[in-house]
């Protein structure tokens, strides 16, 4: 009898984990694109919300790391938080380490918007602006966390370890790496820290949150459908190419730079290489999935997935063309690269990230939100971050355009105003889907407990 | 265990290979890039403006990096390893929604344009979306002895008082006109563009982008025989001139003068007006106002059809009737020499 009550606490303590780690994801996603939403603003209104604390230069940086370390990898740990424990059949190493976590996390967080608020900003260098102390902070969050879900695998009640740990407990461990990385200084003078730049401002994505969202997928996917994943070799050989050859692809953000030739080609050759880890798992996601549309079309969690699983392919096979010489030298510097890291971000973390906590939150909470806040934040999402995307890379393509024929330079400026005025749109859109997202958040947390489990609340077979 | 040690420990030991191997190796080696010649370090005042950059993310605009293709030429020479040698943080940046930075001091050496522009872009650049750095200025009475007021337009000027830069708008531009690249005497003919450090014309047609990198003094065979192509001498004109002179040719009253209706510009003898361009000019006396802003010389990065252009634009627009000249006209008064 006591035993039985104590798996009751931990999952409780496992479900409040999980419920923390959502909600103030949540908020970091509301503030993150609210200031996203200023930003798009700015572009046509330059006038706009002036003054020190408002200006451009310091809300954007606030606006991409509230969004990479506020609200995605807050979203992502607490996605783990759940699935780690379930798919080892073991509780949770320690709670307690968890909400030191999650403290961390926080407080990384907000003093590094305070610190680029007020002008401290680390060197305006692409996701490592916040003074090294705070990312200090953030890296001790990736340590605690790392400790905490190696203890949970260690203790877990089943033989193998399945596969969402290899890509979560990969993804903890490998952004500790570069997060330390890049703090260190002794090899970051002038074209030295370019090249660093190049390498972390890469795998500060793809390390991080790739192998994250893709190890949450390998779990909710299956659980969502009741059906084992395709293969499993296939997830295991996706995790390994990924591994070898991602790390070494970020010089490609500085293609004609005076980083060395040779640094530059090889970043292209193994940009093409991974095609085979994205084109390998998203495929085996896809042929989960397969035969199996009328539940797709009856279930939001799996809808999201679903869409993440396009952004993933299309947003990664984007990045590998990107990446030919021939092709940068149209889109390099232009907007193009915001609509490709909005596709890759949004289309395939963010629809992820929702796919799951849609998928998991409510398993966790026997609450769950209701159809009509479901497909408000799907639709919303889609369409708004369609318009987005495609906005950026039209008008992103004729900023190239006009360089190539050499018109003024203030001439591509003026050509892609009215893109940006669909960008506004599009983004606008978004922030909406948010704030419905916020609402079944609460719903899931701390709305009226629901009967059913949410797909058959769905009316979905399962 | 043993499978968590062989996989955590396994792929983590792999990446951190991968790390050493393309972030921190790289970092290393790069890291102890030479200065190039004539690269120095910024003096304090520069490096403070260079902090100013930073603080207030001028990067996410603005690149520091030219690439050694042809749409780059009108920001410079190439970048080359050694300019980078005092640069830490590295601005080389990852978007162009403004110009690229890099000979920023030569493209644009006027200390009141910086000031102005500085103070709201639009006050010399309608179509930009450049925010407005106003709070780096303050608002006074009257100027304190030995500063000169920012000669703001009448629109952009507070209604009572004038505008005097604040130390941070000093450091920043400081650091804005130290931006210049040194001539790199072996890289000239490497990518086939000058290296002349300056303005490189910007041209309406591909053709004449490659014209220029075959060497921007030289033109080729030129068919200019006077009243030269007048699209492209706007285009050239609004990529070289209108900063300061404004798309109405009317300037800036106090800080550029105008060209509408000007003399040296209506002047059947177009030699100095061809000067003014090739050479630049320095404390210029125009209509009985002497302006303190120096012109920069575009007889380095712009062909003589390039002037030739530019002049007969000027000197058939907003009312103005001068007599045109013809790039051999231009080749001719470049021959002579300063």
């Amino acid at each position: 009898m006591s035993q039985i009550l104590g798996r009751e606490g931990e999952h409780r303590a496992q479900a409040s984990v999980f419920v923390a780690y959502t909600v103030a994801a949540t908020l970091w996603l509301l503030f993150a694109t609210a200031v996203g939403i200023v930003l798009a603003y700015k572009f046509g209104a330059p006038d706009f919300a002036r003054g020190e604390f408002l200006t451009f230069g310091r809300l954007r940086p606030i606006h991409t790391n509230a969004t990479l370390f506020g609200w995605a990898s807050l979203a992502l740990v607490g996605l783990a938080y759940y699935v780690t424990p379930r798919s080892c059949g073991s509780p949770l190493y320690s709670a307690k380490l968890a909400w030191i976590g999650l403290a961390l996390f926080n407080v990384a967080a907000v003093a590094g918007t305070i610190a680029l608020d007020l002008g401290y900003n680390a060197g305006s260098l692409e996701y490592r602006e916040w003074p090294w102390p705070i990312r200090l902070i953030f890296l001790a969050a990736l340590a605690v966390t790392a400790w905490n879900l190696i203890g949970t695998i260690a203790r877990r009640s089943t033989e193998d370890i399945y596969l969402s740990n290899w890509y979560i407990v990969g993804g903890v461990l490998f952004a500790s790496i570069f997060s330390l990385v890049a703090i260190l200084p002794w090899y970051q003078y002038g074209l030295g820290q370019v090249s660093v730049s190049g390498y972390y401002m890469h795998n500060a994505v793809g390390m991080w949150f790739t192998p994250l969202t893709l190890g949450m997928l390998y779990y909710a996917l299956p659980k969502t459908l009741s059906r084992p994943i395709y293969s499993y070799a296939l997830g295991v050989f996706a995790f390994w190419t990924n591994l070898v050859f991602y790390p070494i692809i970020g010089s490609h953000h500085f293609l004609f730079s005076p980083l060395p030739w040779w640094l530059q080609t090889t970043a292209i050759v193994f940009s093409v290489a991974m095609l085979v880890p994205v084109w390998g798992g998203s495929s085996n996601f896809l042929l989960t999935m397969r035969g199996r549309l009328r539940d797709l079309v009856h279930s939001y969690p799996l809808m999201f997935i679903f869409v993440g699983v396009i952004g993933y392919v299309v947003g990664s096979t984007q990045g590998t063309f990107e990446a030919f010489r021939s092709l940068q030298e149209v889109w390099h510097l232009t907007n193009f690269t915001v609509g490709h890291s909005h596709l890759t971000m949004y289309g395939f973390v963010n629809f992820a990230i929702w796919g799951g906590v849609y998928a998991l939150l409510p398993l966790a909470t026997g609450k769950a939100p209701g159809p009509l806040g479901l497909s408000l934040h799907f639709w919303m999402a889609v369409v708004g971050s369609f318009i987005y995307v495609i906005s950026l890379s039209i008008g992103g393509t004729i900023q190239g355009l006009d360089w190539m024929r050499g018109a003024p330079f203030i001439q591509s400026v003026v050509d892609i105003q009215s893109y940006w005025v669909w960008r506004g749109v599009g983004g606008v859109l978004m922030f909406l889907s948010h704030i419905v997202f916020a609402w079944n958040v609460w719903r899931m947390c701390f709305g009226p407990s629901a009967e059913a489990a949410p797909l058959a609340a769905e009316g979905a077979a399962v | 265990m043993n499978k968590l040690v062989l996989i955590a420990g396994g792929s983590a030991l792999v990446y951190a290979g991968l790390a050493l191997l393309m972030g921190v190796l790289p970092g290393i080696e790069l890291s102890r890039t030479p200065a190039g010649p004539g690269v120095e370090p910024l003096t304090p005042l520069q490096a403070e403006g260079r902090d100013v950059y930073v603080a207030n993310g001028c990067s996410y605009c603005h690149t520091q990096q030219v690439r050694p293709l042809p749409q780059d030429k009108i920001f410079g020479r190439a970048s080359a390893p050694g300019d980078f040698a005092y640069q830490t943080p590295e601005l080389l940046g990852s978007e162009r929604t403004g110009p690229d930075l890099t000979n920023a001091g030569v493209r644009q050496p006027s200390t009141v344009w910086q000031f102005i522009h500085l103070y709201n872009p639009r006050a010399v650049v309608p179509e930009s979306i450049m925010p407005a750095f106003d709070w780096m200025f303050k608002v006074v009475d009257q100027a304190p002895a030995g500063t000169t007021p920012v000669p703001l337009p009448k629109a952009y000027a507070p209604a009572k008082g004038v505008v005097v830069p604040a130390h941070q708008a000093e450091a920043l531009v400081a650091y804005l006109l130290s931006l210049k690249q040194p001539a790199l005497p072996d890289l000239a003919t490497h990518d086939g563009g000058s290296a002349m450090p300056g303005v490189s014309s910007a041209s309406p047609a591909g053709a004449a982008v490659a014209s220029t990198a075959a060497g921007a003094p030289s033109a080729g065979p030129v068919p200019a025989t006077g009243g030269g192509d007048l699209a492209k001498g706007k285009a050239l004109f609004t990529a070289n001139c209108a900063a300061c002179h404004q798309a109405n040719g009317e300037g800036l009253p106090g800080a550029f003068p105008s060209l509408k209706g000007d003399d040296v510009v209506n002047d059947a003898d177009p030699t100095e007006q061809l000067h003014a361009v090739l050479h630049g000019l320095q404390g210029a006396r125009v209509g009985g106002v002497v302006y303190s802003s120096p012109m920069p010389p575009f007889g380095a990065a712009l062909s003589d059809a390039d002037v030739a252009n530019i002049i007969d634009y000027e000197r058939s627009s907003w009312g103005n009737h001068g007599a045109p000249v013809t790039a051999e006209r231009v080749a001719a008064e470049r021959a002579k020499g300063k």
